[in-house]
Formats: C-alpha cells, sequence, structure tokens
C-alpha cells in the first residue's frame, strides 16, 4: 500500500540534506565520518539530528578518513548499522580500508558526493572518486536527484544488509550539482522506513560471548576462495536490488532500476550518462527528437556490479551509444564507462558503434551544447563508418 | 565485571589462556607471554582488535586462530579506530537493548610500528575522542614482521635492514620516540610502561588499565630473539635488563599529570650500563667491534642518563 499523502513530509532539500534526512530515518547505530567539501553537510546535518537527541547513533568525528571506515569496519563487524560519508581525497585515503570492508563483507552504506581527484586541487564534481574505487568490491549506486538520493539510501542499507549480500553500497551524488542543489523531496513517515528496513540481522558478528577470529591472515591456499565467495555474493545484487525497489514502489510510487532508459525503444543514437548529467541528456534528446532526430537515453544507475545484459537490451539495434563520462583512466584503451560498455557489447549481434566522450573533469559545465557537439560529431563518424577511440570535449586543446 | 585479575602463580595457572599454544610465533619471542600476561588481567566480556604485525599474522593463519577470545583484525595503522567503532556501537546498541552487555573491555594491540609510526595519527585520534579502549603496544624495536626495519621505537645504534651498521654509519642515528610520554600528554586517564619478566607489576597495571573509565595505554618492551639475534632463552632475562639499564623503566601516568615510578624501576640504585644489555643481542655487535662507534655509544649511555633522571624528577623520586 503507499503511504498515504498527508503522512508524506515535503521538503525543499540539498542532495545532502536529502541524504542527511535518509540517514536520521534508517536508525543508525554508528555514523564515523570526517569533513571534506562536499560531503560535509551530510555530517553536519547528521550531527545537528544528535546533538537534538533526534537520533540514537553514536557518531565518531573521527581524525582522518582512513580511520572514518575503518570505524565502520569495526563498527559493522558487532552487528550495528553504520554509515559513512566522504569524497574526493577523503575518499581516496580509505582506499585501503574500502576493500577490507567489502571482503570482510560489512554491509556499510557509503554516501559519496562526487569529486575531482587532485591534483591541482579541485572541489568540484567529477566521477575520479567513484571510478577510482570501483574494483574494491563495493555496491555503487549514482543518484540523478535529491529524492532518488534520499531514496536510494534507504534502500542501500535494505540491500547491503541481505544475507544473500552483505557487501558495502556507495550511494553517489554529484557535487555541488546535486549535493549543494534544492530539490523537492517526498519524505516518509519514519515508521515506515524503519518497517521497511526492519533491525540489522547480523550473521556472524563479533561478539564476547562467541570467540571468532575475524580478519584473518589467508595465503596461497584460501585467499582466493575468499575472493571467489565475494564474487558470488555481489554477482547477487541485481536480484537483490530489484526486489528490495519493488518493496519500495510499493510504499512511495518510486522506482529507478538498475538503469533508467529514455526514448531508447526506437532511437538510433543513444546517449549513455551516470547521475546528473541524464537530466540533461533527457532535455537534449527530447529537443532532437522534436527535430526528427531518434535519440534516446540511457541513464546509468548500478555501476557495480554492471548490468550487462539490462545495458545490452536497452542499446538493442541502436547505431551509436555515446558514452559521456566524467572520469579518465590514463593509459587505458578507452576510460572507464566505455569500457565497461564496449566489453558488455562485445558479444551482441549488432554491434553499435561506440563513442566515448570524456567530459566535465573538475566540474566544467557540461551543457546541452556539449551533448549536441558530441550527437554531431556522431552522425559524422556513422557516415565514416569510423571514430576515434575516444575524445575529451568541453576543454581548450 | 568481576573475575578477578591472576597475580599469584597458582591463579594464573588456573586463569583461562587467551591464546593456544600451536601459534607460528618464533621460539623466544616474548608477545604471546605478554598476550598471555594480558589474559591474567582479564575481568570480564573482552574483544581484542589487532594491527597488522607478527603477532597477528602469526596467531590467526587461516583456517587456524590461537585466540580463544573473540578478535578482530582490519589492517596495520588503524587498530584505535576500529576498536573506536566496536567500543561504540556495543554501548549504543546496549543502549538500544539489541546487546546483552553493559560493557565490553575492548583491547587495541599494535606492534611498534603499527603504534609510533604508521598507527599513530589513528591512536592519537582515539586517545583525544577518549573512548574506553586500552591500547597495548608490544614494542620489539623494529618492524620485525616484514624482516627488522627500523621503526620510530628503534634504539639508537640499533641495526636494521633499513639502519644498517657500516663504515660510516652506526646503525640507527637518531633517538627513540618517546610514546609513552606523548601519549600520556593527551591526558589520558592511565599510561603504563611494562615489562613480561615483572609479571605481576604487569598484570596489576593491565587491570588497572581496564579499570579506568576512557582511554588507557600499556607499554610493554618484548625483546625479539629473530630481530635482535639474541639467544632465544635470553627473552625474559632481556626484558628484565631494559628496566635495570634504564632503557625501559617502568612507571605510570595518572591523567598525563602524576607520574609514578613503579617497584622494580624505583629500587635500581643506580643503572646498569647499557653494554649489558647490548651485548648479549647481534643488533648491537658493531658498536663494540668498531672503535670509530664508542663515542656513540657513550652519547647513548648519556641520552639514556638523561631520560631517567628526567623521569625520576617527574615521579619525585630522589
Amino acid at each position: 500500500m503507499t503511504v498515504a499523502k498527508d503522512k508524506i513530509s515535503i521538503e525543499g532539500l540539498t542532495g545532502d540534506a536529502a541524504i542527511a534526512h535518509a540517514l536520521k530515518q534508517c536508525d543508525l547505530d554508528v555514523l564515523a565520518a570526517y569533513p571534506i567539501t562536499p560531503q560535509t553537510i551530510i555530517v553536519e546535518d547528521f550531527q545537528k539530528f544528535a546533538a537534538d537527541g533526534e537520533v540514537q547513533t553514536a557518531v565518531i568525528p573521527v581524525e582522518s578518513e582512513h580511520s572514518a571506515m575503518s570505524a565502520c569496519v569495526g563498527a559493522s563487524a558487532t552487528g550495528a548499522r553504520v554509515a559513512t560519508a566522504s569524497a574526493s581525497a577523503g575518499l581516496a585515503l580509505m582506499w585501503e580500508i574500502l576493500y577490507c570492508a567489502a571482503s570482510m563483507r560489512m554491509p556499510i552504506v557509503f554516501t559519496v558526493a562526487n569529486r575531482a581527484l587532485s591534483a591541482p586541487i579541485n572541489i568540484h564534481n567529477d566521477h575520479s572518486d567513484g571510478m577510482g574505487m570501483r574494483d574494491s568490491g563495493f555496491v555503487q549506486l549514482y543518484c540523478q536527484s535529491s529524492q532518488e538520493a534520499y531514496d536510494t539510501t534507504i534502500m542501500a542499507f535494505k540491500i547491503a544488509e541481505d544475507h544473500d549480500i552483505l557487501l558495502p553500497v556507495m550511494v553517489g551524488i554529484d557535487g555541488f550539482i546535486l549535493s549543494h542543489n534544492v530539490e523537492r523531496v517526498e519524505m516518509l513517515p519514519t515508521d515506515v522506513v524503519t518497517d521497511f528496513l526492519g533491525i540489522r540481522e547480523p550473521v556472524q558478528p563479533l561478539h564476547p560471548d562467541k570467540p571468532i577470529t575475524m580478519g584473518p591472515l589467508a595465503l596461497t591456499d584460501y585467499y582466493f576462495e575468499f575472493k571467489e565467495q565475494q564474487d558470488r555474493a555481489i554477482q547477487e545484487v541485481p536480484k537483490i536490488y530489484k526486489k528490495v525497489e519493488k518493496e519500495f514502489e510499493k510504499l512511495t510510487g518510486r522506482s529507478y532500476g538498475m538503469i533508467e532508459e529514455y526514448k531508447t525503444d526506437d532511437a538510433e543514437i543513444i546517449i549513455l550518462a551516470m547521475s546528473t548529467m541524464g537530466g540533461t541528456a533527457k532535455a537534449v534528446a527530447d529537443v532532437l527528437r522534436e527535430k526528427g532526430e531518434k535519440v534516446g537515453v540511457i541513464r546509468l544507475k548500478m555501476f557495480r556490479p554492471f548490468p550487462v545484459e539490462e545495458i545490452c537490451k536497452a542499446i538493442g539495434d541502436a547505431k551509436a551509444v555515446m558514452i559521456f563520462e566524467k572520469a579518465m583512466s590514463f593509459g587505458a584503451v578507452t576510460h572507464p564507462l566505455a569500457m565497461e560498455i564496449r566489453s558488455a557489447l562485445y558479444e551482441a549481434e549488432n554491434r553499435p558503434m561506440v563513442l566515448d566522450f570524456v567530459v566535465g573533469l573538475g566540474g566544467r559545465d557540461v551543457p546541452p551544447t556539449t551533448f549536441v557537439e558530441g550527437y554531431e560529431k556522431t552522425k559524422k563518424y556513422l557516415e565514416k563508418g569510423e571514430a576515434p577511440l575516444y575524445e575529451t570535449l568541453g576543454v581548450r586543446k | 565485571m568481576t573475575e578477578e585479575a591472576a597475580v599469584r602463580i597458582k591463579d594464573m595457572l588456573e586463569k583461562d589462556e587467551i591464546l593456544s599454544s600451536g601459534h607460528r610465533m618464533c621460539a623466544g619471542c616474548a608477545a604471546p607471554t605478554i598476550v598471555k600476561l594480558m589474559g591474567m588481567a582479564l575481568r570480564g566480556p573482552t574483544v581484542v582488535c589487532e594491527a597488522t604485525g607478527c603477532l597477528e599474522v602469526a596467531t590467526t593463519i587461516y583456517p587456524y586462530t590461537a585466540w580463544k577470545i573473540p578478535w578482530i583484525h582490519v589492517a596495520f595503522e588503524n587498530a584505535s579506530a576500529v576498536a573506536s567503532g566496536v567500543v561504540e556501537a556495543y554501548k549504543v546498541m546496549h543502549q538500544k537493548g539489541r546487546f546483552e552487555h553493559e560493557h565490553v573491555d575492548v583491547i587495541a594491540i599494535g606492534g611498534d610500528g603499527g603504534t609510533f609510526d604508521i598507527g599513530f595519527g589513528s591512536l592519537s585520534g582515539m586517545l583525544e575522542r577518549g573512548h574506553d579502549v586500552v591500547y597495548m603496544v608490544y614494542d620489539n624495536g623494529a618492524y620485525q614482521n616484514t624482516g627488522i626495519q627500523r621503526s620510530g621505537a628503534t634504539l639508537p645504534g640499533q641495526e636494521t635492514t633499513t639502519s644498517w651498521a657500516g663504515k660510516v654509519s652506526p646503525g640507527k642515528e637518531q633517538r627513540k620516540k618517546p610514546i609513552a610520554e606523548i601519549v600520556a600528554a593527551h591526558k589520558i586517564p592511565y599510561v603504563a610502561t611494562v615489562s613480561p619478566y615483572h609479571r605481576r607489576d604487569f598484570i596489576q597495571k593491565f587491570r588497572k588499565a581496564l579499570e579506568v573509565e576512557g582511554p588507557a595505554f600499556i607499554h610493554a618492551i618484548s625483546p625479539c630473539p629473530r630481530g635482535w639475534r639474541s639467544e632465544t632463552g635470553k627473552s625474559m632475562e632481556l626484558a628484565k635488563l631494559a628496566v635495570e639499564t634504564g632503557i625501559h623503566p617502568l612507571y605510570e601516568v595518572f591523567d598525563g599529570e602524576e607520574y609514578k615510578m613503579s617497584g622494580p624501576s624505583k629500587r635500581i640504585k643506580e643503572l646498569t650500563p647499557i653494554e649489558d644489555y647490548m651485548k648479549p643481542q647481534g643488533q648491537f655487535r658493531h658498536l663494540f667491534k668498531d672503535p670509530q662507534w664508542e663515542g656513540f655509544r657513550e652519547q647513548i649511555q648519556t641520552w639514556i642518563k638523561e631520560d631517567w633522571e628526567l623521569l625520576k624528577k617527574k615521579c619525585g623520586v630522589e
């Protein structure tokens, strides 16, 4: 049953504030975090809730992000519901422990206001931080709106804590573009969130009455088996994700899918992008459609695990896929998102032309004209029958 | 929280061991002894959070473990942060009625590398935030686990594989980081130095560390036959000499202010010359073989004496 309208509270919230509100309603046991722009408001708001007695959560204001993730692992090991938040350099400092969190199967929710990595130091949005942690074993969900950030944060706990998963989940929002942008957000009553999530039921907690050894040394004879199990767990995510979204949709009428498809059915050229770029891409597609161009959009929400089948199905018989991505993998064949798409499409019967446009690094604006520029180029490449592996748009060369 | 500390031999034999035999620590290593002495002080529900190091790798080779009490390891530099998360999680889950124990003794353990160096930031953060955790460093004076490299705890004159004694070098040239005093400067309730040779002093101090509310710190000297190139049967003797020479004096610091010299150090009339401590160890051999280092040896002795006098003053000992 969808929650009655008069029970829903509506507020104008930034992406950060929407996440903070979601965390507040998820009855966290522990939040350990360190300030970093543009994530800081999440922690500030949460600390305010704590100061006003609105949450029963141990907030640990750690001395570094490395310790933030470490304290989260310790807390999660006891069976607690745990979250943290970070971005950019902070996320990079956590890097070592991200792998530990995933491999030790700690269902931590990690909200990230995606931001460029240094150097030069830059506080604005791109996806270098998220792409940098892509092999850590975290589930990665990228959001397009404050509402989606709120909804996804709540669902993230249910996915992470599912006994078939037990993996940490990253919820990404674009730094400043979404983290500091006020949007209308519908919030559920807290008791509904409480019922939806339930209380975490740990499988094998660190408990003084039941001695176990966690995080041992495993060498050539056992390490690989740990990884085999971890791989199996992340492959279960789509199944659980769909189940959780279905339940959430019953309450709210909202669901997002692992990918969002927009006018892809008959599309000849498909724009593929993540996070807030999805919104711009959809507006561009509308305008181009008015001009008779058959354009569609895929907005990828789940980057890990990568939804191969859904992507291939959505691309269908399109002639070209234009990827707009906000990260570089220096020296690679293409950049991270395009590499995934190219691999995913390798077995496809009608392989489309794949264009990789790197845009928006360090918060460089990605206006509709950038998409149009890519579109014009793509049409030319289609005529010629060849295209560069990747190119950058919107940068002085 | 009622279980007594086992201080008398008879009681020690009856107290449950927390570390089983069959672990893979080196023969003569003092670290397992230190852990077992720690076990003698335990009083109730306990969880250990350990940093990467000799003790960690050699006691938990999957699928085996030597630990009979709950234990977690995450990484090298974060035992304090992990412990912070563990202790706060138990507290809040108890408040919410989801965890039966009102209190759990959370102990973090690290070697000197994991404490003096790479884990120092994490340790300092934990102390400043005031989590109710006992942190114990077992200090074997170098990164022994990776093959004897110098750390902030390495003594001047000590040869390691990154502070070689050579034609122009006497081994490590710098002084040892005064970790107990740095920790005490955080004004935490309790800091103590211990030696496994002085078992009664060790157990009593560890018990005190568990009993204070807020962070406590135990600095244990831990002879390492492999790195120190000493005889495996001499570890306890070296743990005794470390105290007698003033290299590892035994004392307590309350609230970062009140220094108290412990019995074994207090009874010292005159410091034993550092030669007595150094000569049984191959890692100092060059200081005696090569006459050019005589001056440096004297310098080390002077440093130790100066530190000793300063400590006596702080402890109000004449």
